[in-house]
């Protein structure tokens, strides 16, 4: 350590309009979504196993339990897309577990002590969280159309249905994001990992609302999952439950109202905590 | 910026948490390349005074201006002009040494191709290219320590902040620490540094300001400091209590006996001669010393004298 300095600042950003703004938070954006990723490159296992549990879920359900209850025809068919909505939704849990993780380290004081864009850090992690989610979705349809899933509504309405459910996800994210700004505690992490059980089992994901009291049945129509999971069988035309409500007969729109509903009041929300964080 | 304008400047800072304050009506003023000492113990605002000079917490009162920028209303610009090395370490445990240097570089934004290759200058100038390719999480406290250094150094800041940049380190580590911010300031750098070592202020800083309950009870060269609290102290450890009080009696200067550690110790001005002093002192009265030793005032002593001011 003998090297001398020279105080020669180093000047970020000769032109500072509006546009180079804009440059540097999407070159910062892209500078932590690497982060993730390298992050991934040094914990193959972690990634591996969060790949394969949804997988294990799937196998287990179509395999074990076998028939869900009150579902004609098909299983496997009605099981694949509430499968992958299901995954969808939990990875609320997954950002959240991260995030908090994250603003439990000193390196978050560095981020917020550097000329960097201050959403940068969010945007870089749901980057990366919606990576992770292509990934997953990929591998999901693939070990489904392997024990016999099949689509039969063409190319576009299965782009359609991929991108409902990486919609679910995105709004899960903020959610996710959020919840670990507000209650960012390790206790509250668990908490939320055991509920999104019984609000995954509140929606049509694998049982059928017809089965079910119908009080019961109401609420799990009115679930973003159940409108996800119904949208999404519908346009990969597999069989659905056949309800007559109106959140039953308008999942298609649903499916897109709920999560830009939920993203535009989350998304802001956490942006402006991360901003104001320790303040 | 002339040399002259302050580089640091901190006027009525107050910060409460809950209703305990933190910060209690803080002023400072740090010179352009020079270095300032802020001293005090456990609790006295040291941390939370950094974090705000640093953009990290608002104040609730009082104004703050880093390389003449106000760090409330243009944080960014200030952001662009400091380092940081906090009390905790800021570096990204599951990623390389060498992949945190270079995600900094480029949030500094100089680009992909300087971000790698300051990124290499630094490991090599703090001793660890070699590590450089390891998780942090793999790395020991000092090394750790002087990657969170580098790292508050991307930039080549201007202002360099440090929260006790040398806790946890052993003698060879401090004297690393130091030298690289010795040769960081003969460049240029105002440095502050917070720190419960009076060694390391006084190696290192130009002035020293010795804060309490987030206020500032002293503020000068460490010179005058010490001279303030009656400066170094002769420590002489007997084998026999019964000696104290005719050890006392001989020795030069304001002496003070500690009985439980069976200890005389006085205050002096010259090391060499009260050092020659007390010994043929205590030969001449036939008192045989365990141990004696010559020190600086603790920050316990100059802490104590300067309360005792305080509230006289
Ligand atoms: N986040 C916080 N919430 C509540 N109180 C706090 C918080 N941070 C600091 N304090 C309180 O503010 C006071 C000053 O703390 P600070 O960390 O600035 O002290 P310090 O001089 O850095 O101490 P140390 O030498 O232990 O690092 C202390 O009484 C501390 O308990
Ligand atoms: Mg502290």
């Amino acid at each position: 350590m003998t090297a001398t300095h020279s105080v020669t600042t180093v000047e970020a950003n000769p032109a500072d309009g509006a546009g180079s703004k804009l440059g540097w938070a999407a070159a910062d954006s892209w500078t932590m979504t690497r982060r993730e990723l390298a992050h991934w490159a040094r914990q193959p296992v972690q990634v591996v196993v969060g790949l394969v549990f949804p997988v294990m879920m799937l196998l287990m359900f179509g395999y074990l339990i076998g028939g869900g209850k009150g579902i004609e025809g098909d299983f496997k068919s009605y099981l694949l897309p509430g499968m992958l909505t299901m995954t969808m939704a939990f990875g609320l849990e997954a950002t959240m577990l991260s995030v908090t993780q994250d603003l439990g380290k000193g390196v978050i004081d560095r981020f917020r002590s550097m000329p960097m864009n201050s959403g940068a850090v969010l945007v870089g992690r749901s980057i990366a969280d919606m990576l992770q989610s292509v990934v997953g979705l990929t591998v999901m349809i693939g070990v489904g159309y392997a024990i016999g899933w099949r689509w039969s509504n063409g190319f576009a309405s299965f782009m359609g249905a991929v991108g409902l459910l990486l919609l679910l996800r995105f709004a899960m994210l903020w959610i996710g994001i959020h919840l670990a700004m507000v209650a960012g505690k390790p206790e509250l992490v668990q908490a939320v990992q055991i509920l999104v059980w019984p609000v995954a089992f509140l929606s049509n994901a694998i049982a059928s609302p017809e089965s079910m009291p119908s009080w019961l049945g109401a609420v799990v129509e009115w679930n973003p999952m159940s409108a996800t999971a119904t949208a999404v069988r519908d346009l990969f035309g597999n069989p659905g439950a056949v309800g007559h409500s109106w959140a039953a007969t308008h999942a298609e729109f649903l499916a897109l109202a709920w999560p830009v509903a939920l993203v535009a009041v989350f998304f802001p929300l956490a942006v402006k905590r991360f901003r104001d964080l320790s303040r | 910026m002339s040399d002259l304008d302050p580089a640091i400047v901190v006027e009525g800072l107050r910060k409460r948490y809950k209703d305990k304050p933190a910060l209690d009506g803080l002023d400072l003023t740090v010179r352009a390349g020079t270095v300032l000492g802020i001293l005090g113990p456990n609790g006295a605002g040291k941390t939370t005074a950094v974090r705000i000079m640093s953009t990290l917490l608002r104040p609730d009162e009082g104004r703050v201006e880093v390389a003449g920028i106000d760090v409330r209303t243009r944080a960014d610009e200030v952001r662009s002009r400091i380092g940081l090395l906090g009390q905790n370490a800021a570096v990204d445990e599951e990623l390389s040494g060498r992949q945190n240097l270079e995600m900094f570089g480029r949030l500094h934004h100089l680009g992909a191709r300087r971000a790698g290759t300051r990124a290499d200058e630094l490991l090599a100038q703090f001793g660890l290219t070699d590590t450089g390719s390891k998780a942090i999480k793999q790395y020991s406290g000092g090394m750790r320590r002087r990657l969170d250094l580098a790292a508050s150094l991307i930039s080549r800041p201007q202002v360099l902040f440090l929260d006790e940049p040398t806790t946890g380190l052993d003698p060879r580590g401090r004297t690393e620490v130091w030298n690289a911010v010795r040769s960081l300031v003969g460049g240029g750098t105002t440095v502050l540094l917070t720190t419960q070592y009076l060694e390391e202020a006084d190696q290192l800083a130009d002035r020293i300001a010795v804060i309490n309950h987030g206020r500032v009870i002293a503020e000068g060269t460490a010179d005058e400091l010490k001279s303030r609290t009656g400066g170094d102290r002769i420590d002489v450890v007997l084998h026999d209590t019964a000696q104290l009080d005719r050890a006392a009696s001989v020795m030069p200067g304001d002496v003070h006996q500690d009985r439980d550690r069976r200890m005389v110790s006085a205050s002096i001005s010259n090391r060499m001669a009260a050092l020659t002093e007390t010994v043929q002192a205590l030969q001449a009265a036939g008192i045989d010393a365990e141990d004696i030793a010559v020190r600086r005032p603790t920050l316990d002593e100059v802490f104590m004298q300067l309360t005792k001011e305080e509230a006289a």
